[in-house]
């Protein structure tokens, strides 16, 4: 794969992974900040189904199925052409058709600006500071050690 | 003969309409909203989560109302919902390595990298009832504290860098995950499968086990290597796309217990180990499975077999709380046939024992008034 490709196809991974992540009110409410079109013809879904996660025995050793999650998928194609697909944790509908154009509107050379400014880009600093209080309430759990010293020496 | 009955349907609405009056319970008292349970009876979710084999805190929450705050039941209504989805797929191995960590201890090790994180713990609680929280009182927001930008490797690493544990556990090159859902119960049983059915297991269930493997019932002189709790990423590989699709994150709980064992012709003196691995915060639950895990790791390290815990058959068999429940409980359902059916069966039973044992009383009495 020529590395323009690869950079790109991580992009719009990480463009999904922000989307699937995110809430579905935060993703419409910043949809109709953004003015983004919600224009799209539904290919499939959306539809709710399962997965089964799996595991590592040991942390790191052979894969074993943990158990069920739900998720919600839908496909769609924007007026543009593209087509855009979302899967995400959970039974919000309107999420994941939201998330499906964007991800189309995502791949118009067109709209990726206005997508990753308008929505990636604020959707991902308000998981980013969530994840960055959770891991600061954590820290200060951690326990300091300190040794009680006794006697002359 | 058999005749067939009909009827109780009046009585079975009836019966349904009052349970769900019961459930709503004083009007006067607002209703709970999914959301307020979701929230403030979090572990309660975890556990419908972890035994219901779903994760999904919304339907975990409303089993719980529907359920009446009765966890078995609402479990059982989780599994029921289950099984009308279809299944996309399989995920990606998580990677606990690469967890959000919300809480992290060690008892093997008070030094090690990313140190010892008691999040949101019980422990050393005075478990003393607090009157305030009675009173609705304000709850302060939580400290913080600069977060260190430090990897927190498991803990079984660090002692697998000395060669003193067994590696995480390994099947065969061409072993496919076997899967319960899918395929009928087989003993004897891989350990994939087994982790699969102990994750699901009763906790209570697993826990008295556990409890009995510490007490002298196949004793294995655990240590908890590691806990942590947090969030994982999720992804699955789907056709339509050319990378695996991440789907969002879920919180589980990570259990590595260390054990000891003296080697055997095959293996050196090294640590074993047991592994629990459970949706939610649910370290009671992860513990248990873990210690579980090791106990029925008997035949494949050469133990002998002589406590209920390490019986695989047993164990996995009778830890399912659906199925225990489905079987118990319809003992009360109408049993009228099979019970007319019994009841013939020991007076007939009765008659000729009676008839025997009044013949030689019988020629008895004849031989007296002889």
């Amino acid at each position: 794969m020529r590395g323009q490709e690869a950079r790109e196809q991580a992009e719009r991974k990480a463009a999904m992974a922000t989307l699937a992540q995110s809430s579905g009110d935060d993703i419409v409410r910043l949809w109709n900040e953004a003015g983004l079109p919600a224009e799209a013809e539904l290919l499939r879904g959306p539809e709710t189904g399962l997965v089964t996660l799996r595991g590592r025995i040991g942390g790191g050793g052979a894969p074993f199925n943990v158990g069920e999650a739900t998720v919600t998928r839908a496909t769609v194609r924007v007026p543009s052409g593209q087509v855009g697909h979302c899967y995400a944790l959970g039974r919000d509908w309107q999420k994941a058709k939201l998330a499906a154009i964007a991800d189309a509107l995502w791949q118009d050379p067109a709209r990726r600006a206005q997508v990753e400014a308008g929505l990636i880009a604020p959707l991902r600093s308000a998981l980013s500071s969530a994840q960055e209080k959770r891991r600061a309430e954590t820290a200060a759990t951690k326990v300091d050690f300190f040794t009680m010293v006794r006697g002359e020496d | 003969m058999y005749v067939a009955v009909k009827g109780g349907e009046a009585a079975i609405a009836n019966a349904h309409s009052l349970l769900a009056d019961r459930r709503r319970g004083d009007r006067s008292v607002p209703a709970l909203r999914l959301d307020q349970i979701v929230e403030q009876l979090a572990l309660g979710v975890d556990r419908v989560m972890s035994e219901g084999s779903l994760y999904d805190r919304e339907l975990a929450a409303l089993a719980i109302v529907q359920a009446r705050g009765d966890m078995i039941e609402a479990i059982f209504l989780v599994r029921a919902y289950r099984t009308t989805l279809p299944r996309f797929g399989y995920t990606k191995p998580i990677d606990t390595g690469a967890m959000l960590v919300e809480r992290r201890v060690s008892a093997t090790y008070k030094d090690l990298p990313g140190g010892q994180l008691l999040g949101p713990t019980f422990d050393y609680t005075h478990r003393l009832l607090d009157p305030e929280l009675a009173a609705g009182a304000d709850v302060a927001e939580p400290l913080r504290r600069e977060a260190e930008a430090q990897a927190m490797p498991r803990v079984s690493a660090i002692l697998a860098r000395e060669g003193l544990i067994e590696p995480d556990g390994e099947m065969p090159g061409d072993h496919v995950p076997g899967d319960i859902t899918r395929e009928p119960l087989e003993f004897p049983m891989a350990r994939d499968i087994r982790l699969q059915a102990l994750s699901r297991g009763d906790e209570g269930f697993l826990l008295a086990l556990g409890y009995s493997t510490q007490r002298g019932y196949a004793r294995n002189h655990p240590f908890v290597g590691e806990i942590r709790i947090g969030e994982v990423e999720l992804e699955l590989d789907v056709p339509e796309l050319p990378f695996a699709v991440p789907l969002g994150t879920v919180r589980v709980t990570e259990c590595q217990m260390v054990n000891q064992f003296k080697g055997s012709a095959k293996a050196p003196p090294q640590f074993t180990r047991g592994y629990g691995l459970v949706f939610g915060q649910s370290e009671r639950k992860a513990m248990a499975m873990a210690l579980c895990d090791r106990a029925l790791r008997a035949s494949e390290l050469g133990e002998d077999i002589v406590a209920a815990a390490q019986d695989e058959e047993f164990v996995i068999s009778h830890s399912d709380n659906v199925q225990a429940t489905g079987f118990v409980e319809h003992l009360k359902l109408p049993h009228y046939v099979d019970f007319q059916a019994e009841l013939d069966l020991v007076r007939r039973m009765r008659a000729e024992y009676e008839a025997r044992e009044n013949l030689p009383k019988a020629q008895e009495e004849r031989e007296a008034a002889e």
